[in-house]
């Protein structure tokens, strides 16, 4: 079973501070969604909300269309998987995932007999009398989730709980968290500073920056059309050139920037009109050296290095009155690329590939 | 010698003398409770013997102490784990800017002089009576009663140190992920909190007893006319003591090394287990634990702490008739040989009144001054009349120094003694 989860014009304040900020989500039930988010940014607080460790100062939390004010962490049907976890260090393996099921009352060996099914389900079979400490980080995580899921919630909540683990295993229960909720079937709601979690798990992300939910969407569109500057800059590499809008109709806007004029799509969210202060966007992946064939746009730069990367050349180049190096990367296709250090280049790239948006802060490096 | 050797002679004879001055007192009372003499000393060594210890049990008056103690101690286990517990919890529920003030508020009766502690308790406790009009049998003028509340107020701070210690490390997500898995308040107490604070609770139980056990100056207003160990023993070191107090004190010492060995085994045995565990989960094999009995390092302590005991217990008794007698009789010939010695220098000196009359190697100058007024008393304030019980002596000038007070306070001097004693210690003076 899963429900949606809302949140209705969520503010939550700690004194002084705003850790929440006019905040309205839905989360459609039996997906995996997503906040996206560099630490402090609010993410963990909004959780904790959900969760109901915590009760927003305004606004109202609703899950599955009940409205959950005045409702403890326990009587909601919400688990959450802490960052550290926090399994029973005193208890063993089974008698960690069956915990829910013994504070309900249910009998000793029917217990026995739900956790030896959700060790199944975690590939853990037969490791229930062990104790927690004997397990390896990973298998850890696995009874975490195991031990949520064994309260039958019908929203999961997880607090960065790949955080601890070493990456090769972090990409490893990538895959294995997104084929438990889809076999399980309950929304997921996953907390990240890991871009690459994000966009990998997710149906849907919210990017956050200070308390303020900057833009929803799935993962692709993110990455492809971001809405505000902090998207462009935290998702992804971005080249980024400043200037000032000259032209701007529904499909495209013109900037002029320190390397001259760039045409740029226009975003669907923001407006943006003559006269404004502008950002473009450019992936480095969008830049191409200058072939001869005529292009939306071309700017010229100086070769600053190249990094051969195996699958990826990397050039970094200099733009005159670029108050940043930009960056190309360009697929290994077996030729050598054998710019000198210095050597003049002009670069090209389609005017769908570059987005405008208006000034605004950029996610710190 | 350079001066790294120096420096390491020094260090190793500073921490001799720091471990002579800390165990010196231990071990010399140890030793004296298996002298048969019946003054707590090493020497003179006497006989081997155990009895000091049959005497301790014989003992009422100490074994009526040592049971009170013992029921004190429980009840103050019982009252201060509890309220500790609650002190402790309570202060991590304060808000931080109470925490502090909370803080010094539940410390306080540690700083307070226990004596003012059990003053005021036998006060509090006295109104508290007369308020309801009991008499003087009732609860409220009860010794036992009043020792464990008198002493339960300080040391339930101390069980709350024990427990503040334990919490700090408790890790509050552990809590919220009971409560988020549905558990409530209570449950997550009595699942998770509890069975986390349970090697605190041992700690502080026996911190408690320990405390509780071994306290007089708050006890000393609250038992009334009851007794404990330790007021029992404070009597009877103003009233006279024999060395049954140093067989107390072996056992004492002797459960406080049996305990800090199992404690040391058990922290080790923890230790190993943690590491094999972590093996376990890095993928290594299993190792099948050894049971507790199994342990080398327990073994070899049972082996010596009854070797030990045994001989202790043979040695003690058997030949320890003969001893004794061995060393009256020992006793009896030195007096005896005493007395005739003074006898033979008394009648020589009635042979030569007011003449030098040195009997040892070297003659004690006399004044004529001295020698007229010892006249009357028929010579015995002669100094050279002490030359005789001086066994080791060095042949100085007798009557100035301090050889005159030698062994003459010794309690063996009484024994097996006859006449001599009086005359000895005029002389002495």
């Amino acid at each position: 079973m899963s429900a949606d989860v809302e949140l209705e014009n969520v503010w939550i304040r700690f004194g002084d501070f705003v850790a929440a900020r006019e905040v309205n989500i839905t989360i459609e039930g039996g997906s995996f969604f997503s906040f996206l988010g560099p630490s402090g940014c609010g993410k963990t607080t909004l959780l904790r909300a959900v969760s109901g460790f915590l009760e927003p100062s305004e606004g109202r939390v609703k899950i599955g269309g009940q409205d959950m004010a005045g409702i403890g962490p326990n009587k909601r049907p919400t688990a959450l998987i802490f960052q550290n976890l926090a399994l029973f260090p005193l208890m063993t393996v089974w008698e960690n995932i069956a915990f829910a099921l013994e504070v309900k009352g249910v009998g000793k060996t029917e217990r026995r007999k739900r956790a030896e099914e959700l060790l199944d389900l975690i590939a853990l079979p037969g490791q229930g009398d062990k104790m927690v400490h004997e397990l390896s980080g990973g298998q850890k995580q696995r009874v975490a989730i195991a031990r949520a899921l064994a309260a039958e919630p019908q929203v999961l909540l997880l607090d960065e709980p790949l955080s601890a683990l070493d990456l090769k295993l972090r990409q490893h229960m990538r895959t294995e968290l997104r084929a438990i909720q889809q076999r399980v079937g309950i929304t997921f709601i996953y907390i990240t500073h890991d871009q690459g979690e994000a966009l990998t798990m997710s149906d849907n992300v919210a990017v956050m920056s200070e308390g303020v939910i900057e833009q929803v969407t799935d993962g692709t569109s993110l990455y492809d059309h971001p809405e505000t500057p902090f998207v462009a800059s935290f998702v992804g590499e971005n080249n980024l050139f400043r200037g000032r809008v000259t032209e701007a109709d529904a499909q495209f806007t013109v900037v002029d920037t320190n390397v001259g004029p760039i045409r740029a799509r226009t975003s669907t969210k923001a407006s943006l009109s003559k006269g404004d202060s502008a950002f473009v966007f450019v992936r480095p992946e969008s830049l191409k050296f200058t072939n001869g064939a005529s292009a939306d746009n071309t700017i010229k730069a100086t070769v600053h290095t190249e990094e051969f990367e195996g699958q990826f050349w990397q050039v970094f180049l200099d733009v005159p009155g670029g108050d940043k190096r930009i960056k190309m990367s360009l697929v290994n296709d077996g030729r050598q690329l054998g710019h000198a250090p210095g050597a003049q280049v002009d670069l090209s790239f389609p005017a769908e590939l570059a987005v405008a948006l208006p000034e605004g802060p950029l996610a710190a490096e | 010698m350079n001066s790294n050797t120096i420096s390491r002679v020094f260090i190793m004879g500073f921490v001799l003398a720091f471990f002579a001055y800390l165990f010196g007192p231990l071990i010399i009372m140890s030793i004296t409770a298996f002298n048969s003499s019946a003054f707590p000393r090493v020497m003179p060594w006497e006989c081997f013997s155990i009895e000091w210890f049959d005497v301790l049990i014989q003992d009422d008056k100490l074994m009526l102490g040592l049971r009170n103690s013992l029921i004190i101690g429980a009840g103050v286990v019982l009252l201060a784990v509890p309220i500790g517990l609650a002190g402790a919890l309570m202060l991590t529920q304060v808000s931080a800017r109470l925490r502090p003030w909370y803080y010094t508020i539940v410390i306080s009766p540690i700083l307070i002089p226990g004596v003012v502690l059990g003053i005021s308790t036998l006060v509090f406790w006295d109104r508290v009576g007369r308020m309801f009009n009991t008499g003087y049998e009732s609860i409220f003028y009860d010794g036992i009663f009043l020792t464990i509340l008198g002493q339960a107020t300080f040391i339930s701070a101390y069980s709350m140190l024990v427990f503040i210690s334990r919490l700090q490390r408790f890790d509050p997500a552990l809590e919220e992920a009971a409560l988020d898995l549905g558990a409530t308040n209570v449950q997550a107490f009595r699942k998770v909190l509890l069975p986390f604070l349970k090697p605190a609770m041992g700690s502080a139980a026996v911190l408690a007893f320990l405390a509780s056990f071994e306290n007089y100056n708050t006890t000393v207003f609250t038992i009334i006319s009851e007794s404990t160990l330790t007021t029992v023993l404070a009597s009877k070191v103003r009233y006279g003591i024999n060395p049954s107090i140093s067989a107390l004190a072996v056992i004492i010492v002797a459960l406080t090394l049996v305990g800090a060995v199992f404690f040391e085994i058990a922290k080790r045995r923890e230790d190993r287990a943690a590491k094999a565990a972590a093996q376990v989960a890095a993928g290594g094999r299993a190792q099948a634990a050894r049971t507790y009995f199994a342990e080398p390092a327990l073994m070899l302590f049972v082996l010596i702490f009854c070797a030990g005991l045994g001989t202790v217990y043979f040695a003690g008794t058997l030949g320890l008739d003969e001893c004794k007698v061995a060393v009256k009789e020992e006793k009896k010939r030195r007096a005896a040989a005493r007395i005739k010695e003074r006898e033979t220098l008394q009648m020589f000196q009635r042979a030569k009144p007011g003449q030098e009359t040195g009997t040892g190697a070297v003659p004690p100058p006399q004044t004529g001054e001295a020698a007229k007024g010892t006249e009357g008393y028929q010579g015995i304030f002669a100094p050279g009349n002490l030359e005789g019980q001086v066994e080791s002596d060095t042949g100085g000038e007798p009557a100035k120094g301090t050889e005159g007070y030698q062994n003459i306070f010794a309690p063996d001097n009484l024994e097996g003694q006859v006449g001599g004693d009086q005359e000895q210690k005029s002389t002495g003076q």
